[in-house]
């Protein structure tokens, strides 16, 4: 039984910390409907200011605790200065924009607070020193229990009690619970959005300041925080309902407890029981535990989807030449451009598959990854295993990935919007922590060597003439269901599920289809990516490449259906350029993705089209 | 008179203790404009979903054509010949005025799980013969999201009649329009249903259309039927004046 009480206590202390930087992501998202990738950002740079801030002080006033509370205080109030900083002087300007596009941005910003992190405090993880009262312990039966993450359980409940008061008690809460109801109508009430929108920012990123400054003393301040505590606070959100702060509360209680004794009966499968929770939390409440339905935003943004036309015959002799361009490298340059135009093949698919499921399919996945991580798993599982050659590998690729696509794909479709994208991700990071911590059978994070082609495809030349036709054939194919019967079934589900049902669609299906052909596609780009570099790993199937095929098709533009082909050559241009060129890649690809997003909200090749068809004086939608 | 194309028999339909729908009867015969009015939470809209699947009904019967729907989800009422517009126009506004009709069309004809053929080329000519039937020929290539309302009306009346419909259900269908255009409609309609022998039920608020345009009126309140018939008898019925007119201070179909 002491175990029991030890590993709950623990489990509350972590809760706590967890329920901070939640109850500030659910409090932004409920008022702005913006899922801020930059608030692991701001939990990250919380730690880092209370390192630098608290010891300042104490090299001032000695190692006192109330320097270190005031230390605390003073960088979540840093941190959410910068936060109402990014609201005023990024979100102001893209708050009609479509969601994904505010999750791009917040993205680009996360990269960028990244590198400057890196810039300002070193590669070092730093932790804090700690005087006698910060280390002590407590007897607690039997065992010796932290007295600070004592301190920590308790200051969970507190924030919450705060919160309370703040929502019930002060015309500032009254306002943030109507919007977080009703945007629209608070909007009509006369009630100043800019002012309503900065204040909601200064509360959660004061939030995610404070949870990060008061992890410091039983952590340290580290590059890898921001990220990892993201996807758990999305968890945590998405399981309590988004928007509602009882239900964060719930849910961190719930994760945290869930990990604490996980970590000791389950130790196998840790990473992957908090997404599991999620998706079984999902499947019986697909609102979350204390959600509601999110009411159907009015003005839907303004956007309404243009009208898809063929392209024209110049855009298909465009490509024709750039792909006979590319069929000829290797008679004139070197092995490198041969390896990155592989690559750039792969990529290209991977996003093509998403954009199906994004664009005419209208369903986001945040984890398109884990298709294209279980091609390359299927080529690779099947060499191990079951001695596959490479033209087998190929084919077990898409299937292996389709086949999770149809299972996954019968969850996914039944939700909506950010619940959605939110357990495709879960599905994704369930993908991923297999690779990662099944290590009998994935290799684990030494993944899984020695994937190469068969003999007559290991040349370099004809290994790239392969990809070509495998990678780009199969985005034909893709790009030609989009203008079949089954791609405009798609659209018609995309764009009004009321009429699409009245003529006899079965949308549910629809989606189920296309959700299992991107996933088969992407699964192929996968295995031709696993044979191009000889082997497979976790990697492939974690959350920033889930983002690459995202930022991919929103570069290229989710309109058209070039988008995705133009984004895939742009997003891995601009990486493959500026990786090569500054030490600060990551600054400069979030630079870039902010600014793109300000100036090129329908992407690439969406702003080419809008340009010729104002210039043909054709109708846009 | 020949069998009805659809007939309600006793409905009901409760919301906890609300009785929305209370014993309601009624039938439409091929070629025949039925009016559903009646104030503001009559039940007009409950009853209307009763029929065409959307709501199941706690007691009674809905046949169409003998057969009874009992149960049968409205993806598959449609196919059983059942046509709907609604009070707020859907239609897919990523498609042109024709792509939305042959979209219609494509699932008529089961043709919608074929990947590579290309469904702009398909059922064309039906299309725009149906285009035509609605007067909407000349805009087949228009994006359908630029369409003035009147014409997404139309659209929309094209779009029901793509599976060869037995019965046309109306949600108010010219709620949101100007009143020349509001008879404009339903005039074509009123055609369609006569030259291809269709049933037609409708609900709708403007009185002008509904005494110009309906063979037969059913006035409902309060979850009841409390009068049916044509024109004339509905007009000089003393429940459906009192409903309406109440002690005389208010006027209109509002």
């Amino acid at each position: 039984m002491d175990f029991v009480l030890i590993q709950f206590l623990t489990g509350l202390s972590s809760a706590s910390a967890l329920f901070l930087i939640a109850s500030g992501l659910t409090v932004i998202f409920g008022v702005t409907r913006i899922v801020n990738f930059a608030h692991g950002s701001f939990y990250m740079l919380g730690a880092y200011l209370a390192w630098t801030i608290v010891r300042a002080f104490w090299d001032w006033g000695g190692r006192e605790p109330y320097l270190f509370v005031a230390g605390v205080i003073v960088a979540a109030i840093v941190v959410s200065l910068i936060g109402v900083a990014m609201e005023m002087t990024l979100l102001r300007r893209i708050y009609r924009a479509p969601e994904l596009f505010q999750l791009l941005a917040t993205f680009g910003v996360v990269l960028i607070i990244q590198d400057a992190t890196l810039a300002i405090w070193g590669p070092e993880d730093l932790p804090l020193p700690r005087p006698p009262w910060l280390r002590g312990f407590i007897e607690i039966a039997g065992s010796r229990f932290p007295r600070y993450d004592l301190i920590l359980a308790v200051i969970g409940p507190v924030v919450l009690g705060l919160l309370w008061l703040l929502f019930h008690r002060t015309r500032f809460g009254v306002l943030v619970r109507a919007a977080t109801q009703d945007r629209e109508m608070v909007a009509a009430l006369g009630v100043d959005q800019r002012k309503l929108f900065s204040g909601v920012f200064f509360l959660g990123s004061a939030l995610a300041g404070l949870g990060g400054a008061l992890v410091l003393p039983s952590q340290s301040a580290n590059l890898q925080m921001d990220l990892s505590i993201i996807a758990e606070a999305f968890v945590v959100v998405v399981v309590g309902g988004m928007g509602s702060v009882p239900g964060a509360f719930l849910a961190s209680l719930l994760i945290a407890e869930v990990q604490a004794f996980g970590i000791v009966l389950l130790p196998k499968i840790t990473l992957v029981l908090v997404f599991l929770v999620m998706a079984a939390v999902l499947m019986v409440r697909p609102y979350g535990l204390l959600g509601k339905p999110q009411a159907h935003a009015r003005a839907q943004s303004g956007m309404v989807e243009p009208v898809l036309r063929p392209a024209p015959p110049i855009l298909a002799w465009a490509g024709i030449a750039a792909l006979a361009l590319a069929a000829s490298t290797p008679f004139w340059a070197g092995a490198y451009a041969l390896t990155v135009l592989v690559e750039l093949a792969v990529f290209v698919l991977f996003a093509a598959s998403l954009h199906l499921m994004m664009g005419p399919g209208g369903v986001v996945s945040f984890g398109h990854a884990a298709y294209f991580g279980l091609g390359a798993y299927g080529a690779a599982l099947g060499l191990r295993y079951l001695a596959l050659p490479m033209e087998a590998g190929l084919v077990m690729a898409p299937l292996f990935a389709g086949l999770f696509g149809v299972v996954f794909g019968v969850f996914v479709v039944r939700l909506s919007g950010v619940y959605l994208a939110m357990l495709t991700l879960a599905f994704a990071q369930i993908v991923w922590a297999a690779a990662f911590q099944w290590v009998d059978i994935t290799g684990g994070d030494n993944g899984i060597l020695g994937v190469w082609p068969s003999a007559w495809a290991t040349n370099k030349s004809v290994y790239l003439w392969l990809s070509l036709a495998l990678c780009i054939g199969a985005t034909m194919l893709l790009r030609r269901f989009v203008f079949s019967p089954f791609g405009y079934g798609l659209r018609a589900a995309r764009d009004s599920e009321l009429r699409a049902e009245a003529i006899g669609l079965d949308t549910a299906r629809l989606r189920l289809v296309a959700f299992t052909i991107a996933a088969a596609a992407a699964g192929l780009a996968g295995g031709v990516y696993a044979y191009a570099k000889g082997s497979v790993f976790p990697t492939y199937i974690s959350i920033p490449k889930s983002v690459d095929a995202l930022l991919m098709v929103l570069l290229g533009g989710v309109q058209t259906v070039t988008g995705p082909i133009v984004g895939a050559i742009a997003y891995h241009g601009l990486f493959v350029g500026i990786l090569q060129t500054t030490q600060y890649w990551r600054a400069a690809l979030g630079l870039s993705i902010v600014l793109l997003v300000l100036a090129f909200p329908l992407g690439i090749a969406g702003f080419a089209r809008a340009r010729w068809e104002r210039a043909k004086g054709l109708e846009a939608a | 008179m020949s069998a009805p194309v659809l007939d309600v028999r006793s409905i009901e339909k409760r919301f906890g203790g609300v009785h929305a729908v209370a014993d309601v009867s009624f039938s439409v015969a091929a070629g025949e404009m039925l009016a559903l009015i009646g104030p503001n939470g009559a039940g007009k809209s409950t009853c209307f979903n009763l029929v065409n699947g959307q709501l199941r009904a706690d007691g009674g019967e809905v046949r169409l054509a003998g057969r009874s729907l009992a149960g049968i989800a409205p993806r598959a009422i449609w196919r059983l010949g059942v046509g709907r517009t609604f009070q707020i126009t859907a239609t897919f506004a990523s498609m042109t005025v024709r792509e939305n009709v042959q979209m219609a069309l494509i699932s008529h004809h089961r043709t919608l799980w074929s990947f590579l053929s290309r469904a702009a080329d398909k059922f064309r000519a039906e299309a725009d013969a149906l285009l035509a039937q609605v007067g909407m020929a000349e805009q087949a290539e228009r994006p359908c999201g630029v369409l003035a309302y009147g014409d997404l009306k139309r659209l929309e009346l094209a779009v029901a009649l793509a599976n060869d419909p037995k019965l046309l259900l109306m949600d108010e269908p010219t709620a949101g329009m100007a009143p020349k255009e509001r008879t404009a409609l339903m005039e074509l309609t009123r055609g369609i249903v006569r030259a291809r022998g269709l049933a037609c039920l409708f609900t709708e608020h403007d009185m002008d259309v509904v005494f110009g345009q309906a063979d037969r009126i059913l006035v409902m309140n309060r979850g009841r039927l409390i009068a049916e018939g044509t024109a004339e008898t509905v007009r000089n019925d003393p429940a459906v004046r009192e409903v309406y007119l109440g002690a005389g201070t208010t006027s209109g179909g509002h």
